[in-house]
């Protein structure tokens, strides 16, 4: 990452935020998670070139970290797209059918939940409750939200997505 | 200080904020600058009312009338008839279809009914306003207990109230504050678990949004009363507006040095961190919970010991969740034996449940222990909308079961619950009618426990996977009775063995759909039929020839090219290529096509 040509001045720039917290949070008890968390704000993913960044830094090893982001369900190995589509699997959510909404995006994308697509524009994802069972079934594109769903309004609302 | 006529309250939780809230407060303020009344009211933006799925929400007070689903258009009507010229514009109130509308919200059969205490400031005060909070008697308890009470008699004033943890299993809160007491070390630890985690309860996210220093009172009275000086909350990553009023609380309390070194003048210090979860259902568990704050994999450890004398990095810690905190003010305030007198007599006070599903009044209502699922669903729920049948309500999550409808009219306590083979849970209530498949259900909630397994111990990475690929086998068709034995054999090795409750629990949603609806897991197994319809495998479309008028809609739409026939002549679907897509129902404009 980051080390020789001038075209990496991005890249350098990211480092030393990261270095830079990490130095904050070396002597700290517990702060590997909070840690990971800002080093996925600043790239947008943890790829393993950013775990060993960490792993080094906290003094921990790489295979800790590596345990650690894969364990948890918000760290991500693999770049986001654009937009985020998180489909809710609450209960409420599925009872009124939002594993149908959910198939019916994947058709439509042409990938299934956990991947991104290939212009890095969306990568849908099934997420847990997100407390707007009023209007179940839900889904969430970064910030907006679309609500009282039926799998055939998926096409029309990525449509605003796609310019 | 200004004094103002009107009151203005706009719900600004997550559910209202999802249906656009967040606009209603700027075209509020423009509007009412422009009917020139702007020193006369004043406009709130408040926790969660309740009623999520009328939301956006709107309430005016002095009258206390709620309108609902409110739109930008809405505005300038309500600013004009009600708080110019006094007319409630009664065709936003709640239940507005009604032939008589109750303009007091408070009187309406969704609140009749709920008795508030753990969410007694939602939807009343700013969240984000520390002077709101002490105005509703905040920080009262605090300051009687750091400047009257020992910690002794704060231990005995929580026993004697009988209050029971709110996150699920319902262990006594005074017990478990009595044993961190008496373990003797040089640090001790607060924990709150506000890592809910059930699909579909939210209750916590609801009070920490709209009444967020409620947590941080309670948590300095509990370290009073064990003898710590240091709280963690442990909170969803994915409740970003909890986390923000999280903050801003901690913020202000110790400004107004309610947090921080030397309390009340005394000698108590106490503060409090947030540590943001990072998306896994375990770390609700209380060890895999302390695991995660330590940094590392939010796994499980074996009890004994128990986090009361090995808790957080091994220190003596209590955990509880965020209900049962929202408890603690009002129980020291009032009095053990006013708690007391609401509730059942081994479920004292109330409890907050998250209701959802297939009923229209979707939302958050808080009432008494014993009240019945029947008033619940019915009477505060509204009952099911399309005129469909009550079929199950099902609580506690992927740890929980369903109670069917004949069993409706059980009392809602935790030791009736767990007699009928469900649980309290944290509260999650989902209601579930006639087109709900229970084997469906059942996969769906070890779906979900597959998925959060920590993986830790055998019994819960395989026997849940092994649990979900029989249910999988039998909602494709697949099934054979003997199947439905492994279940229970299944069920009953994995809830002995498995390390934490996550694993001890999961089987209870296979356990107690077989209980109710074993007949349902027949139709599956033995006549290869999915009762609800919903099972895509078990379903058959079929064009019933006396209806059809071979208008060949269907088959220009079928997907899979598998209707075939001759203009105005019956067609037929060959089931071999079809898949069950349903779109030649959707099409059909002669209600020929069926699916059975």
């Amino acid at each position: 990452m980051g080390s020789s040509s001038c075209s990496c001045s991005v890249a350098d720039e990211k480092l030393l935020k990261l270095q830079k917290i990490i130095e904050e949070n070396r002597n700290k008890k517990g702060a590997l998670i909070h840690v990971l968390h800002e080093a996925q704000t600043i790239y947008g993913y943890l790829p393993i070139e950013v775990q060993k960044v960490v792993a080094e830094g906290m003094g921990v090893p790489l295979a800790e970290v590596y345990g650690v982001v894969t364990f948890y369900a918000q760290f991500s190995l693999k770049p986001k797209g654009q937009y985020k589509i998180s489909v809710c699997l609450g209960t409420a959510c599925y009872v009124k059918g939002a594993n149908l909404v959910l198939q019916k995006l994947d058709e439509e994308l042409g990938i299934s939940v956990g991947d991104c697509t290939n212009e890095l524009r969306f990568s849908p994802e099934s997420c847990r409750c997100i407390v707007a069972c009023g209007l179940a079934p839900v889904i969430t594109i970064n910030e907006d939200v679309y609500g009282r769903l039926s799998p055939n309004d998926v096409p029309n609302i990525l449509a605003k997505y796609k310019e | 200080m200004q004094i103002y006529r009107a009151h203005v309250l706009i719900c600004g939780g997550t559910g209202c904020t999802s249906s656009g809230s967040i606009g209603l407060m700027d075209e509020f303020e423009k509007c009412i600058k422009e009917a020139n009344i702007e020193n006369e009211i004043k406009i709130v933006k408040t926790g969660c009312f309740g009623l999520c799925a009328e939301g956006p929400i709107v309430v005016i007070y002095p009258e206390g009338c709620m309108y609902c689903r409110v739109t930008k258009e809405d505005i300038m009507e309500i600013v004009e008839e009600h708080l110019v010229k006094g007319r409630i514009v009664k065709r936003l109130l709640e239940g507005a279809d009604a032939p008589e509308v109750d303009t007091d919200a408070e009187q309406t059969d969704f609140f009749k009914k709920q008795f508030r205490i753990a969410l007694r400031n939602c939807g009343k005060i700013n969240p984000e306003s520390i002077e709101e909070y002490i105005a509703e008697d905040g920080y009262m308890a605090l300051g009687k207990v750091l400047t009257e009470m020992t910690p002794e008699d704060v231990i005995q004033t929580i026993l004697d109230s009988g209050l029971r943890g709110r996150g699920g299993a319902g262990f006594p809160t005074g017990r478990k504050w009595e044993f961190a007491r008496r373990s003797v070390s040089d640090q001790k630890y607060v924990c709150c678990n506000a890592d809910e985690g059930d699909p579909g309860a939210f209750m916590d996210r609801s009070i920490l949004e709209g009444d967020p220093h409620v947590v941080l009172e309670a948590m300095a009275i509990a370290g009073y009363a064990i003898g710590a000086n240091k709280g963690y909350i442990y909170v969803r990553a994915e409740y970003p507006i909890a986390v923000q009023r999280l903050k801003t609380a901690i913020k202000q309390a110790k400004e107004y040095g309610l947090l921080g070194d030397n309390i009340f003048g005394t000698d108590f210090s106490f503060d409090i961190e947030l540590v943001l979860g990072a998306g896994a259902f375990v770390c609700g568990e209380e060890t895999a919970l302390m695991t995660s704050i330590e940094g590392m994999r939010g796994e499980p450890r074996p009890r004994p010991p128990f986090p009361a004398v090995k808790g957080l990095w091994q220190k003596p810690t209590i955990l509880n969740n965020v209900e049962t905190y929202a408890n603690i003010p009002v129980i020291i305030n009032k009095g053990p034996e006013w708690f007391k007198q609401i509730g059942t007599e081994k479920s004292r006070g109330t409890k907050v449940f998250a209701v959802g599903g297939k009923i229209k009044n979707t939302g958050l209502v808080e009432i008494p222990m014993g009240t019945t699922l029947r008033e619940v669903v019915y009477e505060i729920g509204g009952g099911i909308p399309g005129g469909k049948k009550f079929k199950a309500a099902q609580t506690g999550g992927p740890s929980g079961g369903c109670i069917p409808a004949s069993l409706i009219d059980t009392p809602i306590d935790y030791d009736s619950l767990i007699k009928i083979g469900s649980m309290m849970g944290s509260g999650g209530l989902i209601v579930m009618d006639e087109d709900t498949c229970m084997v469906d259900i059942a996969k769906f909630f070890l779906e979900f426990t597959v998925e959060e397994s920590c993986g830790k111990c055998p019994p819960c990475r395989i026997g849940t996977k092994r649990m979900y690929d029989i249910l999988e086998k039998i909602t494709n068709g697949n099934g054979e009775l003997s199947d439905i034995d492994d279940l229970y054999e299944l069920a009953e090795g994995i809830q002995s063995s498995a390390l934490c409750g996550l694993g001890q629990t999961a089987p209870n949603p296979i356990l107690s759909t077989l209980q109710y609806f074993k007949d349902e897991y027949i139709a599956h197994v033995v006549e290869k039929r999915c009762p609800a319809g919903v099972c895509k495998s078990l379903l058959r479309y079929r064009i019933i020839a006396d209806k059809c008028r071979g208008c060949s809609l269907c088959a220009r739409h079928c997907p899979a090219n598998c209707i075939s026939g001759e203009i105005k002549k019956p067609y037929v679907i060959d089931e071999s290529k079809c898949i069950k897509c349903g779109v030649c129902m959707e099409k059909c404009k002669f209600d020929a096509v069926v699916r059975e």
